[in-house]
């Protein structure tokens, strides 16, 4: 029997509501699959394509950004910003040949724990079953 | 330089230590790139795990700090202070949460200590390229601003104002005195609550530190903690707060009655009014949507017989900009709307009212006169009253609205002092957690009220038998008889729950503050910090966070107070540097980021051809570091080669 494919994700979360949302989860003990690197930032906003880049390059097989619910934003609308760049950043993944479900944008407040547990789970799932980008693998072996 | 990295890793009890082996993490850290030691600790925070981190910065010279543990929410600030302590720039230290996202979440104790290694490795490898940054300090503008005048609203306010500091205290109706004006008497000791708030609202009136803005809204609120702008806008009364005197004669001579908000509709005000006698301020308002002379150009009537010329017909609203330091919130809460519930009638069946409605006709000065009287002038002989009523309703609200219990039992007991009429409680679970409240239950079981335990399915005037002709039929389950039963009573009182404001996702907006599941505002910490918000400088207090009797709103008033005033006292403020730097020599001059910043605290030099950033102005946000397509911009403690750091280390 072989192995199962724990796939690695890479979560950005925004400090105000997705990251205090994930905190939640964890101080309410939710259980989900502990697949997912948090890093912090400020704002979705923050997130640079290159950093969603960098992550599949290093060897992630899915990315989560997750923020604010549309006008929720501790920023005003850093949120929206997100949603714009995040459609160009798609299809960028997409000229790339990366599937679309290895990169999610998903909106997360400060009190939806369970939302948050839901999101991890649902994507750890999606993306086992793709199996591994070998992003990284494959950049080696064409070099 | 070689950077050298200590690493601790805490078992926080139990709590990290059963699904990650904390040993294995901090033995997998000493093998990473400039780490310098590494070690596992019961209780990092504790008084002895923060020695060691001291010492080992002592006497290892460590020039990076990573604390693995709980979330950066917790215990940042704690950690940030001991290194500093011992000599250390406070942001060459790193905090890797591998409790809440990590120990919490799983069961796996394999798959959580691999997953602790790399969170550890992302803060280790990140950590190196973080910068010593000095913290800014700014002044604390000592006025205050609180928006809603209800008991809470108005504790904060005289306490603040008392201790020689000025308010700015903002409500939206033409007085302040919120609900608690409308009550009749307050449980458990059943005193008269004009005769505890009155007094109150008289000193808000009078004191010399308070600015009364009523009849008035904040439309924006900008600035950072000790240094912000509240935009108010004062609806035009058009009657002259200055000149008024109170005297009420033009109350008297208008010749319009509408149905008055203040009695919910069960008595009449004229179209310039005062809400209730005892309003503060005692300048009435004119109502334009119904005045003679707005919708048909005719009457005056009020500005004949006002001896002092006060009515200003030409009154435009106007917009204010306060600056103030801090803000409390207090805008407390809507009653739930009974009609939605229509098995029970409301709205339908005319001997159906709300608590509401109730107090109002219990109280001396409502439209009856404080007599309880039914729709056809009748006193009610049976009276039911129904608990819950929009709350532990899945359909409606999941949570406990708390003030309904005990106000139901003063509701019982005044209902038969006043009608000696025969009195049906139906309740689902009895709440009696306050000081004395159990005591009134106790005293109510023996007032000859008769209490059924059960949710009430429907209020119906269709008789079955002659006995419930002309009655209205209450239909529940009795769970402690096990039988359905059919209670004919003349009169019905639907014990209404609390929920958030209609507006209270615009007021969330202005404040940039949370809200929680159910829609009420979200405290910083449940327990630790109740009436703290995510932003700095602003507070909430009262129902407005969640269903609050008054003993519990007017002690969050106070704590509110106490908050604003030990930030007052502090003088200043130290600001989080994560803000935007802008590298002129690398700016393109594309434009593309003074667009974007929310807070216009980019501008573009056309001389130079370069964006220019003011730092007093950026919050930190990081949209325009993502947008610039040069590179030119970086976050302090965000930057590029922080996160791009971090994100390999975990991403392989």
């Amino acid at each position: 029997m072989t192995e199962r494919f724990e796939p690695r994700i890479v979560g950005f979360l925004c400090k105000w509501c997705a990251y205090t949302g994930a905190d939640l989860a964890g101080t309410s003990r939710m259980k989900y699959p502990p697949n997912i690197n948090p890093i912090r930032v400020n704002c979705s906003g923050r997130v640079d394509p290159t950093l969603v880049l960098k992550a599949f390059a290093s060897g992630a097989d899915g990315v989560l950004i997750a923020g604010c619910h549309p006008g929720d934003c501790h920023y005003t609308n850093g949120n929206m910003k997100t949603i714009k760049r995040f459609k160009l950043l798609q299809h960028l993944l997409d000229e790339f040949g990366i599937e679309k479900e290895r990169v999610r944008l998903e909106w997360v407040s400060a009190s939806e724990g369970e939302r948050y547990a839901s999101v991890v789970r649902s994507m750890t799932e999606e993306i086992r079953n793709l199996g591994p980008l070998n992003w990284k693998r494959n950049m080696e072996v064409i070099a | 330089m070689t950077e050298k990295i200590g690493v601790y890793v805490c078992h926080c009890g139990t709590n990290i230590g059963r699904t990650v082996d904390c040993k294995s993490v901090a033995e997998y850290a000493r093998g990473l790139p400039n780490v310098v030691v590494a070690r596992d600790y019961q209780y990092t925070c504790s008084d002895p795990g923060q020695e060691m981190i001291k010492n080992d910065i002592r006497e290892l010279g460590l020039t990076r700090v990573v604390v693995a543990s709980c979330s950066p929410l917790m215990h940042e600030p704690t950690f940030r202070r001991t290194v500093a302590s011992a000599g250390l720039n406070p942001f060459l230290f790193q905090m890797a949460n591998i409790r809440e996202q990590c120990s919490w979440i799983t069961e796996d104790r394999g798959l959580g200590t691999e997953r602790a290694k790399e969170i550890v490795a992302g803060a280790v490898t990140r950590v190196n390229f973080n910068e010593p940054l000095e913290v800014k300090k700014v002044p604390v503008n000592p006025d205050v601003l609180i928006v809603g005048g209800g008991i809470t609203g108005i504790e904060s306010a005289l306490q603040i104002a008392d201790s020689g500091k000025k308010v700015w205290l903002v409500e939206k109706e033409p007085s302040i005195g919120g609900f608690m004006s409308r009550f009749d008497k307050t449980f458990p000791t059943l005193d008269c609550a004009a005769c505890i708030l009155t007094p109150k609202m008289v000193s808000v009136g009078q004191h010399q530190n308070i600015e009364l803005l009523t009849y008035s809204d904040v439309i924006g609120f900008e600035g950072y903690v000790g240094n912000f702008t509240a935009k108010i806008r004062r609806r035009a009364r058009y009657v002259d707060e200055e000149k008024c005197t109170g005297c009420g004669q033009c109350e008297q001579k208008c010749p319009l009655s509408v149905p008055s908000e203040f009695e919910c509709g069960l008595g009449k005000r004229k179209a310039i009014y005062r809400p209730f006698p005892q309003a503060v301020p005692g300048t009435p308002v004119i109502d334009k949507e119904h005045c003679l002379y707005f919708t048909k150009g005719v009457c005056k009537v009020c500005q004949k017989f006002c001896p002092r010329g006060a009515i200003d017909f030409e009154q435009k609203e106007k917009i204010m900009e306060i600056p103030v330091g801090t803000a409390i919130i207090a805008t407390g809460f809507d009653v739930f709307d009974a009609e939605r519930v229509k098995e029970y009638g409301y709205g339908r069946l005319p001997n159906v009212i709300t608590s509401l409605e109730f107090e109002r006709l219990t109280h001396a000065s409502g439209p009856t006169a404080g007599k309880i009287l039914l729709k056809n002038g009748k006193q009610p002989e049976s009276i039911a009253i129904i608990h819950c009523v929009g709350s532990r309703d899945v359909n409606y609200n999941e949570y406990c609205s708390r003030v309904c219990c005990m106000y139901s039992l003063k509701t019982a007991h005044l209902v038969h002092e006043k009608t000696e009429g025969k009195v049906y409680e139906f309740y689902i679970d009895m709440r009696a957690f306050g000081k004395g409240y159990e005591e009134f239950y106790k005293r109510l079981l023996e007032e000859d009220v008769t209490f059924i335990r059960g949710r009430v399915a429907e209020v119906t005037d269709v008789a079955q038998n002659p006995s419930e002709k002309g009655k209205l039929i209450v239909v529940a389950e009795d769970t402690l008889l096990g039988i359905v039963r059919r209670i004919p009573v003349d009169l019905v009182i639907l014990s209404v729950g609390l929920q958030p404001r209609k507006d209270a996702v615009d007021v969330a907006h202005i404040f940039s503050i949370s809200r929680s599941k159910d829609g009420f505002f979200l405290e910083k910490h449940p327990k630790l910090a109740p009436v703290s918000t995510a932003a700095d400088g602003i507070f909430i207090a009262g129902s407005c966070q969640g269903p609050k009797d008054i003993p519990d709103s007017v002690a969050q008033g106070g704590a509110a107070a106490a908050n604003v005033l030990s930030l007052i006292d502090r003088k200043e403020v130290e600001l989080e540097p994560t803000i935007a730097i802008i590298d002129e020599n690398a700016c393109s001059g594309c434009k593309i980021c003074p667009e974007l910043c929310p807070y216009h605290a980019i501008s573009f030099d056309e001389g130079k051809s370069i964006a220019v950033l003011t730092a007093a102005l950026c919050k930190g946000c990081g949209v325009c570091v993502a947008a610039c397509p040069s590179g030119a911009i970086e976050q302090q403690n965000f930057t590029n080669r922080q996160l791009l750091a971090e994100v390999e280390a975990v991403s392989s």
